[in-house]
This record gives structure tokens, sequence and C-alpha cells, in this order.
């Protein structure tokens, strides 16, 4: 399906849609506070993205340094081109340990790569780790954000949920008590595990190691226990060196949760003794994104879901409605490089507004990108029919000047004199969930010509 | 194809692939420690601000001994049955850690006090290494901890940080700050979610 009737879904229920709306805005207003209290904030930004530039430049590199810095530590280094490649890989070696269980904290590279379903047909349980992935796994359903897995869940549903399948109480829907019967479940989970399983947040080149942040202490909890560690990650994930991850760190929870940091940032050089650590490079599409000198940077992304929690679409239309497991801004440039036929709705679920712009940490241009993906989606010819037809009709328009004016004035006098029925019904989609603005007197046109009249006025006393 | 062959071919295929048509390289900027980042005028006083702010608690004693009266008297240091720590004349441990082969053992300390190196001010994180403890999962595993650090070791931002410490040196280390906490349930804060409920933070003046 594509995003607009998706999004439709949602939004028929009104009560959820707004809540869904505030609850994202909150995150939104903390992660302003937080990058307020930074007075150096927007150099940060500036040098994250002057690293992230300079990384992908000189990729290859840094990936051989990250690999002999690695392999020297003692970790193991693999090389995955697809994620059906990376699957195996990681099946093979639980298999060699003869796993039967596994943790896993969140990584939306899994996810990509669909591993879940693939552990589980071959008959290795999977427990996600992280609470608000558990919920939607529990579910059964994808995640609705990156960094809050399970914002489109009231906590009624959660407890419902946690109910059947964690016996709580009925009914009972108190976030502490069902994050309390969640950390016994859980804890449960990481004492049987045989191996854990993480995402990685940045690979150092300069030292061969890796880090993961999280906020619950999931990811370390799942790997300092069992004795595999497997760590998957796509090849972007490299940063050169250590003083580097000062610039990351300051900016990651700060844009995404609004947090001065996150509580654990952990730093993984080597495995414990008697112990395994695997390090997973994936490629999966990436290296072509290199190669595309529009959509590069867009894999400068660090995943703080700023840009979601931000987006006026994105809060209002809900995660789901992205069909893509990484879903908002970001996700509407990412999805349909992958796949442009299957998402070619998403760069249009857009007003180009630029918000998103403004709130990335490592100065993606997000909305420029948008815009460029559907000039490329409007050169595969996949862009609809009815879409088309209405761009070319505005685009007649908006060419003659005299036939936009006409139709100004037009438009400026029928919100003026018409009757409410005339502009609220059901084919002006418009005037659906707003009201319209009251009209102006005079157009942006006349406006500005006036002004410019009263400026050069020789007896105008400022001069 | 062995798996070790695949894996090298997978390898080059790749770097083939990422050198195609790379970019023109641009140049990584100079992010020396000294800054100029953000200072604080005092750094302890923020760090223990940011701490409160996170969940956590910071404690300034004169030495040891006065860490060791005010963890006594601590609710959850008095609740735990099995405690643990690895700094001499602070609390007592109720298991001995050297004997512990399987960090399984671990999985019910109540309460752990260990070992930070320094505390960072701008987000009130400690430092910690698995030099200091024999089991990683001690940092993660107690359902309450605390940290001690030499009062004097406060930094004010990450750079600082960064500087001064050696990350390729250790098998684990990292930032701690706060206890471990969630927000996945419609956005309320729940401390206590995998990792530790409670963090304390003891300053300690002569150490
Ligand atoms: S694109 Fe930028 S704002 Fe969006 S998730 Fe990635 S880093 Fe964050």
């Amino acid at each position: 399906m594509s995003h607009p009737p998706l999004a439709a879904e949602f939004t028929a229920n009104r009560s959820r849609a707004h809540w869904h709306d505030k609850a994202l805005w909150f995150v939104r207003e903390k992660r302003d506070r937080m990058a307020n209290s930074v007075p150096e904030w927007e150099q940060l930004r500036e040098h994250a993205s002057a690293i992230k530039m300079h990384t992908v430049s000189q990729l290859p590199l840094y990936l051989e340094q990250f690999e002999r810095n690695a392999l020297a530590l003692g970790v193991h280094v693999h090389w995955a081109e697809t994620a059906e490649d990376h699957n195996r890989i990681v099946l093979e070696i639980l298999q060699r340990h003869s796993v039967k269980r596994i943790v896993k904290s969140k990584s939306m590279l899994t996810e990509e790569c669909h591993l879940n379903p693939f552990l589980e047909k071959n008959g290795i349980e999977v427990v996600d780790t992280d609470l608000g992935e558990r919920i939607v796994q529990l579910r059964n359903e994808p995640p609705s954000h990156i960094v809050l897995p399970a914002i489109h869940i009231r906590k009624e549903e959660v407890g419902e949920c946690f109910h059947e399948h964690l016996g709580t109480e009925k009914g009972a829907s108190d976030p502490a008590y069902l994050t309390e019967a969640a950390r016994g479940h859980l804890r449960q989970k990481f004492c049987q595990a045989d191996a854990g399983i993480t995402g990685v947040n940045f690979a150092i080149a300069e030292t061969g190691g890796i880090v993961v942040c999280t906020n619950e202490g999931n990811a370390d909890l799942g790997v300092s226990l069992p004795k595999v560690h497997i760590a998957c990650m796509g090849i972007e994930k490299l940063i050169p060196r250590v003083s580097d991850l000062a610039v990351f760190l300051r900016l990651l929870a700060r844009s995404a949760t609004g947090q001065p940091i996150t509580t654990y940032s952990s730093h993984f050089h080597g495995p414990r003794p008697g112990c395994e650590l695997h390090v997973v490079l994936v490629d999966d599409g990436r290296s072509g994104i290199i190669q595309s000198s529009e959509f590069r940077r867009s894999l400068s992304c660090i995943r703080c879901g700023a840009c979601m929690n931000t987006c006026p679409v994105y809060r209002r239309s809900g995660g789901h409605s992205y069909e893509s497991t990484v879903p908002g801004p970001i996700g509407s440039i990412l999805a349909p490089l992958k796949d442009s036929e299957k998402h070619s709705s998403l760069p249009f679920a857009c007003s180009l507004c630029g918000s998103c712009t403004d709130v990335c940490p490592v100065k993606i241009d997000l909305h420029h990108q948008l815009l460029a993906m559907r000039g490329l989606l409007g050169q595969r010819r996949l862009i609809a029919t009815s879409k088309k037809l209405s761009m070319k009709f505005v685009a007649g328009i908006m060419k003659r000047t005299w036939l936009f004016n006409l139709l100004g004035k037009f438009a400026r006098l029928s919100l003026r004199v018409l009757p409410r029925f005339a502009i609220y019904h059901r084919f002006n989609p418009w005037g659906r969930q707003r009201e319209l603005p009251e009209a102006p007197a005079k157009s942006f046109r006349q406006m500005y010509a006036d002004r410019k009249s009263t400026a050069s006025n020789p007896g105008d006393k400022s001069k | 194809m062995s798996s070790a062959s695949k894996n090298s071919a997978a390898r080059e295929a790749i770097l083939r692939r990422v050198r195609a048509a790379l970019p023109q390289s641009t140049p990584l900027p100079e992010l020396p420690a000294s800054g100029p980042w953000q200072t604080f005028e005092d750094p302890t006083t923020r760090f223990r601000e940011v701490l409160e702010s996170v969940g956590g608690l910071m404690v300034r004693v004169p030495d040891v001994g006065a860490a060791d009266a005010w963890l006594r008297d601590f609710e959850p240091w008095k609740k735990s049955a099995t405690r643990l720590t690895v700094i001499p004349g602070l609390g007592d441990s109720t298991l001995d850690l050297n004997s512990i082969d399987d960090p399984h053992a671990l999985e019910h300390v109540g309460f752990a006090v260990l070992k930070g190196h320094f505390g960072v001010a701008e987000n009130a994180a400690v430092w910690v290494t698995d030099a200091d403890v024999r089991h990683r999962v001690l940092y993660f595993i107690p359902q309450h901890m605390a940290l001690a650090i030499p009062a004097s070791q406060i930094v004010n931002n990450m750079h600082e940080a960064y500087g001064r410490i050696q990350v390729g040196g250790y098998p684990f280390s990292g930032f701690i700050s706060g206890p471990s906490k969630t927000a996945d349930i419609e956005q309320s804060l729940v401390i206590g979610a995998h990792g530790a409920r409670s963090l304390v933070v003891f300053l300690i003046e002569e150490w």
C-alpha cells in the first residue's frame, strides 16, 4: 500500500493521532532544551557532518584499518554483501556454538535484514530486549520509530499484551508496574541466553573497537553473560578516531530523547577471556548509495530519530504508514533508494518544510534529498498519473501571470463572500481538519508594489 | 566455498564497490581536547545537578570511611542480602568475586560498590573499565550500584574525557550516567529498566 491510505487509516482515530503527535512533540521540545544548553551546538553539528563526509571519502582505508585493529584485538570480522549473507553468517556462528536462545538489543540493521524471522525459522529463540522492541515483538508488529519502537501504543494496550504474555494483572496499565514485569521476564531471558546480538552505534577505525549506546542496559547485560557476542553494523557506522566519539556522543542522546547522554555508552575492544566477539560488516546497498553524489549524505545518519520527532507528517501519520524499517524523513530517502517502486509514495509524504534538516545532528540536507528523490522517481516514471496531472495543471497556472493573478483574486473574493457550506464540503479536503485563513484584502504582489512606491517617495521623512 | 574464502570474496567485492566512485576527499576537523568547548565555573556542582536530573545521587565525602558510614545507612544497601564491593573499607562483600568463574553466579547481587575513574560535568557520566572488576556484568546486573571517584576527578566535557583515556586498552570500558531507565511505555520515565535501579556516585576528597 502507499503512504496516503495508511496515513488516512491512522488519522481516522483522531484522538490517537492527536495523542501521537503530542507525544513526539514533547520529545522534540526536550531535544530543543538540550541543544540550547550547549553553546557550541552548531559547531558540533558542523564537525559531525565533516567527520562523516571525510570518512565516506576514505571509507576503504578506514574499513581496512578497522579490520586490522579489530583482528589484533581478537575480534572475528565478517563481511556481508547482502542481507541474506548477513543472516547466513550470523546463523553459522550461532550453529557453531549450538546456540538455542539469543537476546538481542536494538539494531535497525538486523530489522532491515529481517534477521529475527530467519533465525526463528532455523529453530533459534530470539528475544528483543529493549522494552519497546519487546512490546512490538510480543504484538507481532514492526517498530514504528527507530528510537521509540512502541511510541504508537497506549499503555492500556501494553497492559493487555503483558497480561496475555507475561501474566500481569488484567486491566493494569501503570508504566512502572508494567516495566517491572518486563524486567523480571527479561532477566530470565538474559540469564538463559547462549549468545547476545547487538547493533553498533559507532565503530572506531583507529582502535578496532565498537560503541553501543542504550538507556536500559539491555545491550550490555545481553553480551556480558553468554560467551558469544555478535555485533552487526552497516559499513557506514565507521568513524576515524576515538576523539570523534566526543562529538557524536554529545549530539546523539540530546538529539534523540533530549538526554545529556545515554545511561550506558559501552566501548567493546575484544572479547571477554574465553569468549568470542564477532563483528559483521554489512553492505546491502550502501556502496551503491556512496556512488550517488545526490544521496551519499544520507549515509551520515546516526539514527537519532530527531527528524521523525519533528516531522509534521510523521507525527500525524504514525511510523507504520511508511511500511519501511526506518520511517520518517530519512526513511523516505533510504527506502526508495532500496526499492523505488515499492516506496515511491514516501518522498511525497513531506511538505518540504525543512524542519528535519534543521534538527539533524549530522546536517543531512534531508528536505533537499526528498525533493531530489521526487525527481528521480519522475525519471523512473514512478509517479502516479493523478499526481502528475495535478502538477501539470498547477504548473500551467503558475506559468501564466495573468491567470495566476486572476485566480488569486477569485480565491480571495470567494473566501470572503461564499457561505460556509460552499467552502467546507467533501470536495475540498483542505477544509477538512482546518479553518481556512481569513482572506487578505490585497495580494502579496499588490502589497509589495505599494511598499516600494512608499519607500521611493521623496517626501518620506526617513530619507 | 569455505566460509573463510566466502568472507574474503565478500570483503574484496565490498571494497571494490566502495572504491568505485569515491567522492573527493574532505578534511577531518581538528578536535583538540582543550576546546574551545563548554566549561563550567564549578564542574562539581554541574555534575551534581545533571546527575540528579538523570535520576542519580551525588554524595561528596571527606574520605572512604565517611562514604562507608553513609552507605551503611542507605536503604537499598541495608535491604540487599547479596552485596559486593571492590573498594577496601567502603561497604563489605557477601561473596568472593575472585572465586566466581561464571558471571551468571552474580545474578542476585543486590548492591555493588565499584570504582569509577572520573566524572564528566556536562552529562554526569562516569568512566569505568573492566580492569577494575573481574566480570564486567557487575556494571549492569546489580539491583543497585555505587561508583566511587576521587573528588578532584571531574572534567568539563566529553572532549576532555576522551583526551585522558586509552579506550582501546580495555576489552570493555564505558560511560555510565545515572541508573538504567526507559520511557518506552507512553513516554513516562521509569527508573530501573534492566540495570541498576539506583546509582550513587561518591566523590571522595582524600583517597
Ligand atoms: S537523518 Fe539526521 S535527524 Fe534523522 S535519524 Fe538520521 S541523524 Fe537523526
